[in-house]
């Protein structure tokens, strides 16, 4: 039951010249659902960071005021409960029910009282395990509702929520905004920030869009800001709700055969699972959580030693190297003939720019200095990371940080990628950039496999999809050519 | 994967006991042997250590997995010591050559390598029947120590299985990107230092956003934090430390008695 009021509020990190977010005026009365967009880079966590009373006066420099129900949210932060995008990250406890009843603890609440309220907060939002669960053995949707349960049993009266679905696969969020949905009451305010708009539209009653330079851009009830500027959104990476992308087809037929898995597999996280991968071809790889997607991607990457069958690189793709399975290459020798792209960037980046992640690749695979310069500046330019060339990869958004994994992996030519989960968390603009590219390489002749679970990637550019641990055969699927793939829901 | 729950039977009479109180005894009784240099005491230690394992819950063959690495670190020390050491008083043993063995020698070694064992064990008993979420909740509720370290560490212990992981990720992604060492010992080292280097910038990160939201929860405010479990320090748990300083000073006093007791500050 808490009203939330910025006036003219803005906030600069120290050390940085540009601030997080600026100018926002805005009065929340108790009890609102509001959706809270903008293009990345907005200052939308920025901002709940402000009013979870988490940003340290000391930190950086505040314009204007931000109250919640009078007060600074320093002040206030008994009213005020938050749930992060990673559940890793959220969960202190080796036991669900000590997890919940952590926060109660910190806030003094009697002992007699912290087990009904941990019990009645495990209720709300559908825990279906009992209190000494360990918090390991949970799945990464069961830990998020866990999360939502710690901060739901303090009872605040504002909630606020940073992409709490972002990491997490279509079960799992379906979940967590099905526990939001029948945990929330009327005395609850809500700020929610989410890329995905029309799975989150449920939940809410207003939106509210922040301007990247500072500002709101619009704010209202979700019919009127989309019908007012739903385009401008969308054009800003805003995942508005609204007709599926256009996909991207196969120019051509399918070529050659570049690799094939026979009973690959890696016991216990990978069963043997016979697959082929074509050149001029999309391959989706589909699949549960626990499946082995991810193992599967690190085995045709070359990057795992099988434990069971083996995986035969075809001499179209490795040449003389044809006679030996990929993961005994020297890694200059992969790096030319296979891409792999993480679905974390950040374990990829091993240099201190943007300018020298490029430039290693090809350099390690022995490209002379005026070749490296102009496969980096091509990149440079194509992904849209010219204006940060210089930056130090960490300090990227999560886009760029994806850009940049995806054209590290390019940068070497090598004739097949294999993507894990690349449109992950990613926005709407970054999403159709790597469709494009994904698509063009494909055109061009290069192979494609991407691990993933976003049924509007699969149904945009995928020309064959491949089901693990879905089908005891385990092969799915039929041979290029043969039309779009229903199976992709 | 790294164990790091109780392994042994909880309902054992001495693993049910406070974990504080079974800290302080483990630490009393090993501190007490460390006083001689005889090999009496220790061994007489190792004696009773065995004999109190089944009271803790730990089957032997438990202890005996647990406890290999000491084993064969006090068999190091003892082959190491009676080979070379420079002190080589007492009657001579075995003498092969150059090699002398004798009694004053093996008396050393023997005695360093059982106080090894000796020392070692109550801390594997302890840590075998001890939950650490119980450890941290009697450290702040019997012992006084801050919740901000006690909890704090249980929090960051929780998150150390997943370095493990996070380093084959990197090294699998450092590979991806075009680097190895090959046969090259140099380069193995320096990429091994930037694959620590990596695991520690997201370590930090990840340490960081698990403390924000441990803030957010009200970790850090000024009220007096409550328990929502329990630990009592009760009558059982003074006697278990009390006995142990009375076996350790039995123990002592038997090697007295026997005339083989070697102060450490004479």
């Amino acid at each position: 039951m808490s009203a939330v009021e910025l006036r003219g509020f803005g906030w600069r990190h120290a050390g940085r010249r540009a601030w997080a977010v600026r100018d926002v005026d805005l009065r929340i009365e108790h009890g609102e659902r509001v959706l809270l967009l903008g293009a990345s880079g907005a200052g939308k966590s920025t901002l709940l960071a402000a009013l979870a009373g988490l940003l340290a006066e000391d930190s950086g420099e505040q314009a204007g005021s931000v109250e919640i129900d009078g007060l600074d949210p320093r002040e206030a932060r008994e009213r005020v409960g938050i749930v992060f995008q990673d559940p890793q990250t959220q969960l202190v406890m080796a036991r669900a029910g000590d997890d919940v009843a952590f926060g109660l603890e910190n806030r003094g609440v009697a002992a007699a009282e912290i087990w009904p309220r941990v019990r009645a907060a495990l209720a709300r939002v559908g825990f279906p395990y009992d209190l000494a669960r360990p918090t390991a053995a949970l799945s990464g949707g069961e830990q998020q509702r866990l999360a939502l349960a710690g901060v739901l049993a303090l009872r605040p009266g504002l909630l606020l929520l940073d992409e709490p679905t972002a990491n997490l696969d279509p079960a799992g969020a379906t979940a967590v905004r099905a526990a939001l949905r029948a945990a929330l009451d009327v005395d609850t305010t809500m700020i929610l920030v989410e890329h995905r708009v029309a799975e989150a539209l449920p939940l809410v009653d207003r939106v509210v869009v922040l301007e990247a330079g500072g500002g709101v851009r619009a704010d209202g009830p979700p019919a009127e800001v989309f019908a007012a500027h739903g385009a401008e959104l969308a054009a800003a990476g805003v995942w508005v709700p609204g007709p599926p992308p256009a996909p991207r087809r196969a120019a051509a037929p399918a070529g050659e055969v570049l690799l094939t898995a026979d009973r690959l597999g890696l016991p216990p996280r990978l069963a043997p699972t016979d697959l082929w991968v074509r050149a001029g071809e999309a391959l989706a790889v589909l699949g549960p959580n626990g499946a082995g997607k991810s193992t599967l991607a690190l085995l045709l990457g070359g990057l795992l030693r099988p434990g069971t069958g083996r995986l035969a690189a075809t001499p179209a793709l490795a040449g003389r190297h044809a006679d030996q399975p990929p993961h005994r290459w020297r890694a200059p020798v992969l790096v030319r003939r296979i891409g792999s792209v993480f679905q974390n960037p950040e374990h990829q980046f091993v240099t201190g720019t943007v300018r020298a992640e490029l430039a290693l690749g090809p350099r390690r695979a022995g490209r002379t200095p005026a070749e490296v310069t102009a496969v980096v500046d091509d990149l440079l330019a194509r992904l849209r990371l010219d204006t940060v060339a210089d930056a130090n990869p960490y300090t990227l958004s999560g886009g760029q940080a994806r850009r940049l994994s995806v054209a590290t992996a390019l940068a070497t030519a090598p004739r097949l990628l294999v993507l894990d989960e690349p449109t992950f968390g990613q926005d709407r603009r970054t999403w159709r950039e790597l469709v494009d590219l994904l698509a063009g390489l494909r055109d061009a002749g290069h192979g494609i496999v991407a691990v993933t679970h976003d049924a509007d990637f699969v149904a945009a550019l995928a020309d064959r999809t491949f089901h693990l641990g879905g089908r005891p055969d385990g092969q799915a699927g039929e041979p290029p050519g043969g039309g779009p793939h229903g199976e992709a829901a | 994967m790294i164990a790091y729950g109780p392994v042994a039977t909880p309902t054992a009479p001495l693993a049910r006991r406070n974990p504080v109180a079974k800290l302080a005894a483990a630490l009393l009784f090993s501190v007490l042997l460390l006083v001689t240099l005889d090999p009496v005491v220790p061994a007489l230690a190792i004696g009773v250590e065995l004999a109190v394992a089944p009271l803790f819950g730990v089957p032997y063959r438990l202890l005996a997995r647990r406890a290999w690495p000491l084993l064969l670190s006090a068999l190091g020390i003892l082959v190491t010591l009676t080979l070379f050491a420079a002190e080589r008083t007492g009657e001579p043993l075995v003498a092969a050559g150059p090699l002398v063995v004798t009694t004053g020698v093996l008396n050393t070694g023997l005695g360093l390598a059982l106080r090894l064992l000796a020392v070692a064990l109550p801390g594997v008993l302890v840590f075998a029947t001890t939950d650490p979420t119980d450890l941290a909740d009697a450290l702040v509720q019997n012992a006084k120590t801050s919740p901000r370290f006690a909890i704090g560490a249980l929090a960051a212990f929780r998150l150390v299985p997943l370095l493990a992981t996070e380093w084959q990720l990197i090294s699998m992604a450092r590979r991806a990107r075009g680097v190895d060492a090959g046969g090259n010992p140099l380069a193995r080292l320096r990429i091994f230092g930037s694959t620590a280097f990596t695991l520690l910038v997201g370590a930090i990160r990840r340490g960081t956003r698990l403390a924000t939201a441990m803030d957010a929860r009200g970790f850090d405010s000024d009220t007096p934090r409550t328990s929502a479990r329990q630990q009592r320090f009760t009558w059982a748990d003074t006697a278990l430390v009390g006995g142990a300083v009375l076996v350790a000073a039995g123990i002592l006093a038997v090697s007295v008695a026997l005339g083989t007791y070697r102060p450490v500050i004479s």
